[in-house]
């Protein structure tokens, strides 16, 4: 049976910063032999890299490392490999993997993801070439020239309609952003990031973005990588560390158009999961939301069924329920708000450590065995159900 | 002074869209075999495939679906605060614009307001802007 399944063997992670002076190959190199030793392989075990979204000319800040680029300093003897943005959403590389180790095509992948934007910010030339264009073009043409320049425009937008909608107030809201502000305190690779515990005065007084969106609902650059190794069930033997199963995974787009979509791709994806295993929400034990704006997990907690559509706000009132004791513990590390914008991955990383119990100060109780890691927003996104057998 | 608006590059598919606004049109493609709308534009029709589809100039009102004030200046120079709105259109089912609510204070901006279509041009280009309906 298991060798028919995938499994996350490794996590590893670089330094987290902002303007890092580290290269971002060199910084993806650290996590990679973090996770290699986090799992107990050799890096000649390797037979696959995948990446979210695979090398940017003309925006290395945003992915300035390739697959190619570990297989030609790494050695590494790929079988497959893969970097793409044509897919739903981040954790989708891994997504990728699974299917390529189900397959027979690859033992045991590397995943990654790298960002260098805050580095990136800092050398411009450099790393932000293709920022200066004449013309937009593409879907960038349909919301650009009305000065809805960052997707934070976009999100806005639903967030407010939700708040209008259901009633969703910003204290309520305040929730994803404090949640993080604590978990990443207790998150050694995040206090580059966070230095201070967010409170609710201060969130209410915060400089606003985009109504409902303040600073403090919005991630911040960083640079950092983060990896994650996909093993076949039937290379397990090689591995020492718990293997973590991927006992499930969903992902959507319905409209490639932000504007045309009439609700995040978090539901049909959160819906779609279920139909994967017989597992329910209610057995999970923690979940790693997307956080890229404090509004996506409010999707997430109601396109997976943890509460009623429309009752996101109400979910997480108080932040009792979702704080690290509390039912549902989310973004145990920060989320992307408390510890960096590291563009999805983050996600996985977290779920995997926390299912193995060796999140350290940040740990939660209760002998976790199920959590979910999502990614996206917006028009597409992507869920990994991850088990602990 | 506002920096100029970023600039689409015109091509088959969208030149009907951002330069309509120079008839006072606004342009929607609709398919002639099942009349149905494909926003944003493309050669074929996404309801059908159909490949007989056109421009068509829809009645240019429309209703805030959604909106957010913005305060942060995306670009050096650009006048803040100011409306960014989803509008959903009048006469183009299941299509919506993104847009700027122009002419009104943007405290005074809300869900379901009545809007119409005003043409603002820069370099050949007619951006539309939605104000609201009095
Ligand atoms: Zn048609």
């Amino acid at each position: 049976m298991a060798g028919k399944e995938a499994y996350i063997t490794g996590v590893g992670q670089s330094e987290v910063g902002v303007r890092l002076p580290r290269h971002p190959l060199l910084l993806t190199v650290d996590a990679v032999r973090e996770a290699l030793d986090n799992a107990g392989l050799r890096l000649d075990q390797i037979d696959g890299v995948f990446t979210y979204p695979g090398k940017m000319n003309g925006y290395t800040a945003f992915s300035p490392v390739g697959s190619e680029d570990l297989i030609e300093v790494l050695g590494i003897k790929s079988k497959w490999h893969m970097g793409a943005m044509e897919q739903p959403a981040q954790l989708s590389a891994i997504g990728m993997a699974a299917m390529a180790v189900k397959q027979g095509v690859c033992r045991h992948v590397i995943c990654f993801r790298t960002v260098y934007e805050a580095g990136g910010m800092a050398d411009p030339a450099q790393y932000m070439s293709g920022a200066k264009q004449d013309t937009v073009t593409g879907s960038s043409q349909w919301t650009s020239p009305f000065w809805a320049t960052s997707a934070a425009c976009w999100t806005a937008q639903y967030a407010a309609r939700h708040m209008h909608r259901y009633g969703m107030t910003r204290e309520q809201l305040a929730q994803i952003a404090i949640n993080g502000s604590k978990n990443a305190m207790a998150n050694p690779r995040a206090r580059a990031i966070t230095k201070e515990e967010l409170t609710l005065d201060k969130y209410m007084s915060a400089r606003m973005i985009t109504t409902p969106l303040c600073l403090y609902d919005c991630d911040r650059f960083s640079d950092a990588s983060t990896v994650v190794i996909v093993s076949a069930g039937d290379a397990l033997d090689e591995v020492t560390a718990t293997p973590i199963r991927i006992a499930a995974m969903s992902g959507s787009v319905d409209r490639y158009s932000w504007d045309q979509v009439e609700e995040f791709a978090a539901y049909e994806t959160g819906a779609d999961l279920w139909t994967r295993t017989d597992y329910t929400a209610a057995d999970v034990d923690t979940v790693q939301f997307y956080d890229g704006f404090a509004f996506l997990p409010i999707t997430w907690l109601e396109g997976l069924g943890f509460c009623p559509k429309g009752e996101g706000g109400r979910f997480i009132e108080g932040g009792k329920r979702i704080a690290r004791d509390g039912e549902l513990p989310l973004n145990t590390f920060g989320g992307q708000l408390g510890a960096g914008r590291l563009h999805g991955f983050g996600f996985a990383h977290e779920a995997v450590t926390q299912l193995r119990g060796a999140a350290g100060e940040r740990q939660i109780g209760g002998d976790p065995k199920l959590a979910v890691a999502t990614s996206g927003g917006g028009p597409m996104a992507a869920a990994l159900l991850l088990a602990r057998d | 002074m506002n920096p100029p608006r970023p600039k689409p590059k015109l091509d088959q598919e969208n030149t009907a869209f951002w330069t309509g606004g120079g008839q006072g049109q606004l342009n929607i493609t609709r398919c002639g075999d099942c009349g149905e709308f494909t926003h944003p534009p493309r050669i074929l029709c996404r309801h059908c495939q159909s490949e007989n589809v056109a421009p068509h100039a829809v009645p240019g009102t429309g209703t805030i679906d959604s909106f957010t004030v913005n305060h942060q200046p995306w670009a050096k120079g650009l006048e803040v605060p100011y409306v960014i709105a989803r509008v959903k259109l009048d006469g183009a089912p299941g299509v919506f614009l993104t847009t700027n609510i122009v002419r009104s204070p943007v405290e005074t901006v809300d869900f379901e307001d009545k809007v119409r279509v005003t043409f603002e041009e820069q370099d050949g280009i007619f951006y539309p802007l939605f104000e609201k309906v009095a």
